[in-house]
């Protein structure tokens, strides 16, 4: 079959402005023809999508895949799948693996294993510093040759101002985002919630917002500085989209991210000592997460991105203070955010794809985020009608760690289509009565 | 006390679950099992062959003895598990350790862990009893009713009371079991301490903040005198134990000024001179060694409700006499 024919879906591009039933043809890889009751020949395989959503596809930009160093956890090969199975064509990796990804050898790999692995794109993001010590820079340029689209210390801080100066100026060559995982590690110290009320009564050592606004504000006073492009990782505190949009107004070239865990949940559910609710930045009050979903519709956040970080069951079943922080995303971010913030009323769809692909695309500055003629065939078919019950036991991810496990959401991906290849379609798609 | 009431709970993991008349119950169980410790041959039969593992991953001289006292004056089978020398060492998990001594057939687990949360996550994974004998900042439910039980022993009733708890509140387990039990049997509770060592949030709680230890002896009738660790001053949250007690020391001087009888309670151990001065600990107002010896009655009462006991059954069994 040499053709792809998704037929009678309603087709959401809002890059260009498009949101309609319509029918996508898609040859070589790429879009052919968008048209009404386009005719399949026999060489044409057909996708009904009658009743489905039809988008450019989502990219998450901010996934752990754990290869190398714990396959156990997640590989290339189940982080894609998982990907894939959540509606997602690309993913862009961090680098914080065992070796770390500060080199061109490493990132290679990841590209490698990617297309070895057949499912959804992989662009590598590679370290700052070499090893994520915090020292010394790592060889951007080369990386960057190899394939890499980014650069962050993810898991840590970089927590020299001078060195994120440098490093902010120095991908100025390139052009390319520097990723802040924005959290000072001396407030955070020992702590794995948010401080507040519940970490007081459960006893647990708790971490103030300020850790994050503190880092917020250097890294976009820094940025001004140099004049690079800076993207602030995970944002989960509402003074932090206060001192971005300032900034923002100022015309600093910013941007920002949210997690779904974020917007829909709070400290709260940490009650029980639930290790499933314990990542970083952790969940916040119910003010932050009014303030996230605020700044989502005025565009202060740019995209949604899951921080997709696979443990094993081992490592979080233990008191809260020992379990390691991190949640997986991939297979839950668009049905929590589709509910959380459209069936919310926060957003409407074409805005929730524009957070969930062309945003992501521009940040990274990789192709997607639009179904125009002659783009790449990255297409996700999506049913946004059927009300379901999120089942991790179901997960093509190899990890379990969701506080989501139980919800009722809507939302969900049926087909996802990578150059023009049906890599991923759901067993049962039932077609709805027309 | 109503005669048929049981204790319903399978564990008792904190006080902050309880309800009023839970507590009520535990401490009224408890006045039977006083006597039995003032006898010549401490020991009654209602535990008898129940085994007992003391799980301590934290050391302890005092809740532990008073734990294993408890466990044997009221003749069940007690065994003691040194972690130092057990297999955690070896990188056992606290699920695996639990289970595999639970394979043993065992009816009760104490522990006493530095994490939050710990007895709550074995409680959901054994099927013996749990009892919480303090988990890292959170709950040390049996050190809040042996204080209560103190406090009414002195003052016959526990509404109304005033209690003001002085020191590391932040990281103090023995903190947060007062503010529960003494709230939910309507005592007013304030702490004092450095701010740095004063819990976020922690008005929401029904607890007033003093800044000045003055006024929190001054609005006390007792006042819960806690443990300052040296290493706490090695994390910047006050710069010399000279200081801490110069500004937050309870010493006789404060006790005076508050020109009446103010009833000082220790959980131990003590540092002296640090945050209580060696003349109020040896005193006349302090009934830090009543804690310790109703400590040992308060446990038999909480191993006895949760086997099981009834109540009313605890006075016929403290008046049996073991031949």
């Amino acid at each position: 079959m040499t053709r792809l024919l998704i037929r009678g879906g309603r087709l959401i591009d809002p890059k260009n402005k498009v949101d309609q039933e319509l029918d996508l043809l898609v040859e070589k890889g790429k879009v052919a023809e968008i048209g009404k009751d386009l005719t399949p020949d026999e060489d044409t395989e057909v996708l009904n999508a009658r009743g489905k959503v039809v988008t450019p596809g989502l990219i998450d930009m901010h996934v752990h895949l754990r290869e190398p160093g714990r396959e156990d956890t997640e590989t290339v090969e189940s982080g894609c799948l998982a990907a894939v199975a959540g509606g997602f064509t690309a993913v862009a990796a961090m680098p914080n693996t065992d070796p770390v990804t500060d080199n061109q050898a490493a990132v290679g790999y990841l590209i490698r294993e990617a297309i070895r692995a057949g499912y959804a794109r992989v662009y590598p993001v590679g370290a700052i510093t070499r090893n994520i010590a915090g020292e010394n820079l790592a060889e951007m340029g080369e990386m960057i040759k190899a394939g890499a689209v980014a650069f962050t210390d993810d898991g840590h801080c970089v927590g020299d101002a001078e060195l994120m100066r440098k490093a902010l100026s120095y991908s100025r060559v390139f052009d390319v985002s520097i990723i802040d995982h924005c959290e000072d590690p001396a407030l955070v110290g020992s702590g794995g919630m948010n401080a507040g009320l519940v970490a007081t009564r459960l006893g647990l050592p708790g971490i103030p917002s300020e850790s994050e606004e503190i880092v917020v504000y250097r890294d976009c006073s820094l940025a001004r500085l140099t004049s690079a492009k800076l993207h602030l990782a995970h944002i989960s505190s509402g003074r932090s989209v206060e001192i971005l949009r300032n900034f923002k107004a100022e015309g600093v070239r910013v941007s920002a991210e949210v997690t779904p865990h974020h917007f829909s949940l709070t400290e709260e559910a940490v009650e029980g000592y639930n290790t499933n609710a314990k990542m970083a930045p952790p969940l916040r009050s119910s003010e932050d997460v009014a303030a996230l979903k605020k700044a989502l519709a005025d565009g202060t956040i740019d995209c949604i991105a899951s921080d997709h970080a696979p443990h094993h069951y081992d490592e979080k079943e233990t008191a809260f203070a020992d379990a390691p922080n991190g949640i997986i995303g991939l297979e839950t971010s668009f049905p929590i955010a589709y509910t959380e913030l459209v069936e919310g009323g926060v957003l409407d769809l074409p805005t929730l794809i524009m957070k969930m692909s062309v945003a992501p695309a521009a940040v990274l500055g990789v192709p997607g985020g639009s179904l125009g003629k002659n783009d790449p065939a990255d297409i996700s078919v999506l049913d946004i009608k059927t009300r379901w019950k999120i089942d991790k036991t179901k997960f093509y991810s190899k990890s379990r760690n969701t506080p989501f496990h139980g919800r009722s959401v809507k939302g969900r991906a049926v087909a996802t289509v990578v150059g023009g290849r049906v890599v991923w379609r759901k067993l049962e798609v039932r077609e709805p009565s027309d | 006390m109503t005669q048929t009431m049981l204790f319903n709970r399978k564990h008792l993991l904190g006080l902050e679950e309880l309800n009023r008349e839970e507590i009520q119950l535990i401490l009224d169980t408890a006045e039977p099992f006083k006597e039995i410790s003032e006898r010549q041959i401490k020991k009654v039969p209602v535990l008898r062959g129940k085994t007992i593992v003391n799980l301590f991953f934290e050391p302890s001289t005092r809740t532990l003895t008073s734990f294993e006292f408890a466990e044997k004056r009221l003749s069940a089978d007690t065994i003691n598990v040194n972690i130092s020398q057990s297999s955690v060492v070896k990188g056992e998990t606290l699920v695996d350790t639990a289970r595999n001594l639970e394979a043993m057939r065992i009816d009760m687990v104490v522990i006493r862990h530095s994490s939050s949360g710990a007895p709550a996550f074995l409680a959901e994974r054994i099927d013996s009893n749990v009892i919480n004998a303090g988990d890292g900042w959170h709950e040390h439910p049996t050190q809040g009713l042996l204080d209560m039980l103190t406090l009414r022993d002195h003052f016959g009733k526990l509404k109304g009371l005033k209690v003001a708890i002085v020191g590391d509140v932040v990281h103090s387990r023995v903190a947060r079991s007062d503010i529960w039990g003494l709230r939910k049997m309507g005592a007013k509770v304030g702490v004092c301490g450095p701010p740095t060592l004063i819990p976020g949030r922690i008005e929401e709680l029904g607890v007033k903040v003093y800044p000045h230890i003055e006024d929190a002896i001054a609005e006390a009738d007792a006042v819960n005198v806690l443990r300052i660790q040296l290493e706490r001053m090695q994390s910047n949250t006050f710069p010399s134990l000279r200081e801490y007690n110069n500004l937050f020391g309870v010493t006789s001087k404060r006790l005076e000024q508050a020109g009446r009888d103010v009833l000082i309670l220790h959980p131990g151990p003590m540092n002296r001179g640090v945050e209580i001065d060696s003349d109020v600990a040896d005193g006349l107002n302090q009934v830090i060694l009543k804690q310790v010896t109703n400590g040992v009655a308060v446990r038999m009462a909480v191993l006895f409700l949760l086997a099981g006991g009834m109540p009313a059954a605890a006075a016929q069994a403290a008046s049996m006499r073991d031949s």
